[in-house]
């Protein structure tokens, strides 16, 4: 009897080969995707309301993005080998398109977009700072120093133009993680052709919630008002989406259980064993149904603004449990149960090792710390929000 | 004869020239292999296991770790022992230690029980292949699915994608290993490790492009099946007597 093993599980298959790292790796694209979707709102959509979060939106995707790869370097076996991806792209490889999204995504999308919104600040800023800082925004203007108002027309048409090509490339770069899962078929639980929409949908989710944390969080910190409408209109997606997430999630459920194929027996033994906690619980009770149940009462009842406040900021907390639950469902739930149907493993986290809990919370703490630096460097907030 | 630095590396450059000339005309010329020489284009390797035959002694699972020296806890090939006590109901199914040391004997008799060899099926549409970022795994020429351990990336897509669970991360070397069929064997006129050692000879190397292959007649004779044929991976490991119970 091996320890930790229910039934029988083939020779190779008992220890997981995709740790906690994997699971940080879509929850943080996730939370990317979802950020500049919000951004583009503003951008493209014209929703006035959400303005205030557009160049916070921005930052929050840019910090994010910065970290995503690391997870998968720190999980690779050979992360010096990691560049043979570029070198040597294998065509048929779902993940070898991986660095070319992410490289796509960072270089046309995101940071060309970042600088040209700040580049009117950067500019500004290199003329009124002195000694190292001078330098360092005098290397961000990239030599232009061009402000006048028909460059700054330029730089709004082409940020457009980013913006409208940004939002299909921010869709692709967490459907194509859905899709890394969604096209194995070797594993039920992650092969289904709604894996890469529902990644989708989730990352919108968690992406929305995480800009409206750190909205709510950053004015709190500086002391600033908290624009109401823009809070109202960002929960007021945040619901929207949800629901659309919720109901294919829960497509695929009644999916899978009316279908109730061969699989079917193991997967609904994992859901009330091992995945019980993290699947009904968490994700599904906690992480969905509760933020979806006080999103909807703030669309039905009138509350006062302090209350609305206090019911956005537990709804997004809760959606990023949730969230976060998904994706370890997903990653680690996928590898719980042997292919073969007959038997069932477990899941320790070890705590300081490579894979382990330490370098993932020191993962999910270094978006934040960029993200810090990324604010005092280009303070995301208007004229009129400091005043 | 007075000669300057210059002209001698002037006479070295032209020798270099003509050297190397000379050993690529060698070459052109000369490039006939020794007629034994191994041609991957004219193998297409496989297997073929008759389940009835396996008696689950383990010699193939000893032999296999032996011979590639796999890392001890992984396996390369490992055999179940099936036992059924009712059809359609969930059948009882071991493999300790992957059948290293064999299995204890089974004291009930009034149960359907059976050994099942397993390794890679070396698929010629293998999901494994297919995922691999980088192109590390590989099919060869001759259909025997390979790892190149100096390129892989150790990301274990590959070991996802494979529904039978035959590759397994190799901790010492940090890269997928995996059956490569002997490969070191095979490509000098040898049998695999795993089929020399087997007593009942229900493991059968066998070459499809060998119109003599005993195999030919086999698959003409015998109601065959790989496993999980579902997955559409084009197995070539083909099983004799297959229950319908093996996963």
């Amino acid at each position: 009897m091996i320890p930790g093993v229910d039934g029988f599980m083939y020779p190779n298959e008992t220890e997981l080969q995709w740790s906690l790292l994997i699971v940080l790796y879509p929850y943080i694209t996730g939370l990317v995707a979802g950020a500049f979707i919000l951004a583009s709102l503003e951008r493209v959509f014209k929703v006035e309301a959400v303005r205030p979060t557009y160049r916070l939106a921005l930052l929050t995707a840019l910090a994010f993005l910065l970290v995503a790869p690391l997870p998968l370097q720190l999980h690779l076996g050979h992360p010096e080998r990691s560049f043979e991806m570029y070198l040597t792209p294998h065509a048929s490889s779902a993940m070898a398109m991986f660095g070319f999204v992410y490289l796509w995504y960072l270089t046309v999308v995101l940071l060309l977009e970042v600088w040209l919104e700040f580049r009117a600040d950067i500019v500004y800023m290199a003329q009124t700072t002195t000694g190292f800082t001078r330098l360092i925004y005098r290397a961000l203007t990239l030599g232009s120093q061009n402000v006048s108002p028909e460059a700054r027309r330029i730089d709004e048409k082409v940020g457009y133009v980013i913006t409208v090509i940004g939002i299909p490339s921010a869709f692709l770069l967490h459907s194509y993680v859905g899709f890394i899962f969604g096209s194995i078929k070797a594993n039920p639980w992650w092969s289904t052709p709604l894996m890469p929409i529902v990644f989708l949908f989730s990352a919108m989710v968690s992406g929305i919630a995480a800009v409206l944390l750190l909205y709510v969080g950053s004015m709190k910190a500086k002391k600033l008002r908290i624009d109401m409408r823009c809070l109202d209109t960002i929960a007021k997606y945040l619901f929207y989406v949800f629901l659309v997430d919720f109901s294919l999630e829960m497509l695929d459920l009644i999916h899978r259980t009316y279908e109730a194929d061969e699989s079917f027996r193991s997967l609904d033994f994992m859901v009330h064993t091992r995945l019980w906690g993290s699947h009904v619980l968490l994700q599904i009770c906690a992480g969905t149904l509760g933020p979806l149940a006080i999103l909807a009462s703030t669309q039905l009842w009138k509350f006062s603004e302090a209350r609305r406040r206090v019911l956005y900021v537990t709804a997004c907390c809760l959606t990023e449990v949730g969230i976060f639950a998904m994706r370890w469902n997903v990653v680690i739930g996928g590898q719980l149960f042997s292919k073969s149907f007959l038997g069932y493993t477990t899941y320790k986290v070890a705590f300081a090792a490579r894979e382990g809990l330490l370098p993932a919370i020191g993962l999910m703490i270094l978006p934040f710390v960029i993200f810090v630096v990324l604010i005092k460097l280009l303070p995301p907030w208007t004229a009129h929000e400091s005043a | 004869m007075d000669l300057s630095r210059r002209d001698l590396f002037k006479i070295g450059g032209k020798l270099l020239v003509l050297a190397s000339a000379g050993a690529t005309l060698e070459q052109i010329v000369g490039a006939e292999p020794a007629p034994d020489a191994y041609k991957m284009a004219d193998h297409w390797w496989g297997m073929i296991i008759d389940i009835e035959e396996c008696i689950g002694c383990g010699n193939c699972v000893r032999a296999c770790s032996k011979e590639n020296q796999v890392a001890d806890g992984y396996f390369r090939t490992w055999v179940e022992r099936y036992v059924i006590e009712e059809e359609g109901k969930q059948p009882q199914v071991e493999s300790p230690k992957g059948a290293i040391e064999g299995f204890p004997p089974l004291l009930r008799e009034d149960v359907k029980s059976f050994f099942v060899p397993k390794l890679c099926n070396h698929c010629a549409d293998s999901p494994c292949v297919q995922v691999c970022p980088v192109g590390a795994t590989f099919r060869s020429p001759d259909g025997v699915v390979l790892v190149d351990k100096t390129y892989c990336l150790g990301c274990r897509y590959c070991v996802q994608a494979c529904p039978y669970g035959c590759r397994f991360l190799d901790p010492r070397t940090d890269t997928v290993d995996k059956c490569t069929l002997c490969y070191h064997r095979i490509t000098q006129g040898l049998t695999t490790a795993c089929c020399e050692n087997c007593p009942t000879g229900a493991r059968q190397l066998v070459d499809f492009k060998n119109p003599k292959d005993p195999v030919h007649e086999f698959l003409r004779k015998n109601k065959v099946q790989v496993l999980k044929p579902y997955m559409a991976t084009e197995a070539k490991v083909f099983y004799k007597n297959l229950d319908g119970a093996v996963r």
